[in-house]
């Protein structure tokens, strides 16, 4: 999925986490994260963030968020949907709950 | 018999809400996609509403989803999205007619196949929110084995009357439509919310007259609306001991295949077992309202 334009998910409310997901100057994926529990949970979210945007085949893209103590399913959530925007989709691929 | 006394609404695009939805014990969790969500906001909150119900575990709340109106261009892909997530219950808003129901029935099963899921498994709850959709709750309310419960939803129900909420004159054809028609088809009657959080008094005498009526509970805004409607709902202990010996004594003919039962030399009617029953389910005592 190609990133084509800036786009935003998500507030900067508690256990929330803004996404900004924009096309990337270099190949690959780049995260750079604000997070008041940077030290104890960064790379987690990071890893989530990543791996959501792996799942929707996105390869290329420079990733801005603000967590404000988002879950693990909310930063799922507004990573897609800010990967979507982006990309200026909508044909999201919903997978079935067990 | 599940219990809907209280159906709290969370909006769904709000992770902290969504996050704690789960602690407060309402009996139904309704996520919202519809009133509560901007316009520009409606796919965000898809994407977060399913992501939740794909990972967190609200058990043993009732899950519900209010999708956009099928008109709206949003309620299909509300649809795509949250059937293959599961909740208990669909809920669609703005109920005007049967076939409102039906064609909202249709995009579900064809989800539901196409998903590889137990064809009729997700249920549905209509919403009546129009003077049309009030007079024709008879139909609606009929109109699908999925329904689990027809709603009112006050605001726009008085807006289309002309009228505006006062004490509870302006809804009493509605929610008597709404609860008839629900119990004449077996299913559940939700009343509206209560807007005026602060005002306990206002919301007890609501909730009471809605009780009296026959509506099995009402749908919450705040968490702090959940512990007066379920005390509300709680039968007295009077009323409990007196339930207990009609089940008792039912129990009892039963056991000697004795097709009369009487209590105190008064025999009892199948109405009155019915009621002891419900009674006991209310009370939280299920297992005390069984015959034999």
């Amino acid at each position: 999925m190609k990133i084509i334009k800036p786009a935003v998910a998500g507030t900067l409310e508690s256990s929330d986490i803004q996404i900004r997901v924009e096309p990337a100057d270099a190949p690959g994926i780049e995260i750079n994260l604000n997070s008041s529990v940077k030290q104890q949970f960064g790379k987690k979210i990071i890893q989530v963030i990543h791996d959501t945007l792996e799942e929707m085949g996105v390869t290329d893209a420079y990733v801005e968020a603000v967590d404000k103590g988002a879950l693990d399913c909310a930063v799922k959530a507004r990573t897609a949907a800010a990967a979507y925007r982006a990309a200026g989709k909508e044909d999201y691929e919903w997978r079935v709950r067990p | 018999m599940r219990l809907r006394r209280t159906m709290m609404f969370v909006p769904g695009n709000n992770p902290g809400m969504i996050k704690d939805a789960g602690i407060y014990g309402a009996d139904c969790i309704m996520f919202d996609l519809e009133d509560s969500v901007s316009v520009n906001e409606k796919d965000a909150a898809r994407f977060l509403v399913y992501s939740a119900l794909m990972t967190l575990d609200y058990s043993p709340a009732e899950i519900v989803v209010r999708i956009n109106d099928l008109s709206s261009g949003l309620g299909v892909a509300d649809l795509e999205a949250i059937v293959r997530a599961r909740p208990d219950v669909i809920r669609l808003p703005k109920t005007e007619a049967a076939q409102d129901v039906i064609d909202c029935e249709r995009e579900i099963e064809r989800i539901e196949k196409e998903a590889g899921i137990p064809i009729g498994s997700t249920g549905m709850m209509a919403a009546i929110e129009s003077a049309e959709g009030v007079l024709n709750a008879p139909e609606i309310a009929k109109s699908s084995k999925r329904l689990i419960g027809i709603a009112l939803g006050a605001e726009d129900y008085v807006t289309d009357l002309k009228t505006t909420r006062s004490d509870g004159t302006e809804l009493a054809f509605a929610r008597g439509m709404i609860v008839n028609a629900a119990r004449a088809a077996g299913i559940d009657a939700l009343d509206t919310v209560y807007s005026d959080v602060s005002n306990e008094e206002g919301f007890l005498a609501e909730a009471t007259i809605i009780k009296k009526m026959g509506f099995s509970g009402k749908s919450v805004i705040n968490p702090r609306q959940i512990d007066p409607l379920h005390r509300l709902f709680k039968p007295s202990d009077k009323d409990i001991e007196k339930a207990r010996n009609i089940m008792e004594a039912i129990r009892e003919a039963n056991a000697k295949g004795s097709g009369v039962a009487s209590l105190n030399g008064k025999m009892i009617d199948k109405p009155v077992v019915t009621r002891s029953k419900y009674l006991l389910e209310l009370a939280g005592l299920a297992e005390e309202a069984e015959e034999e």
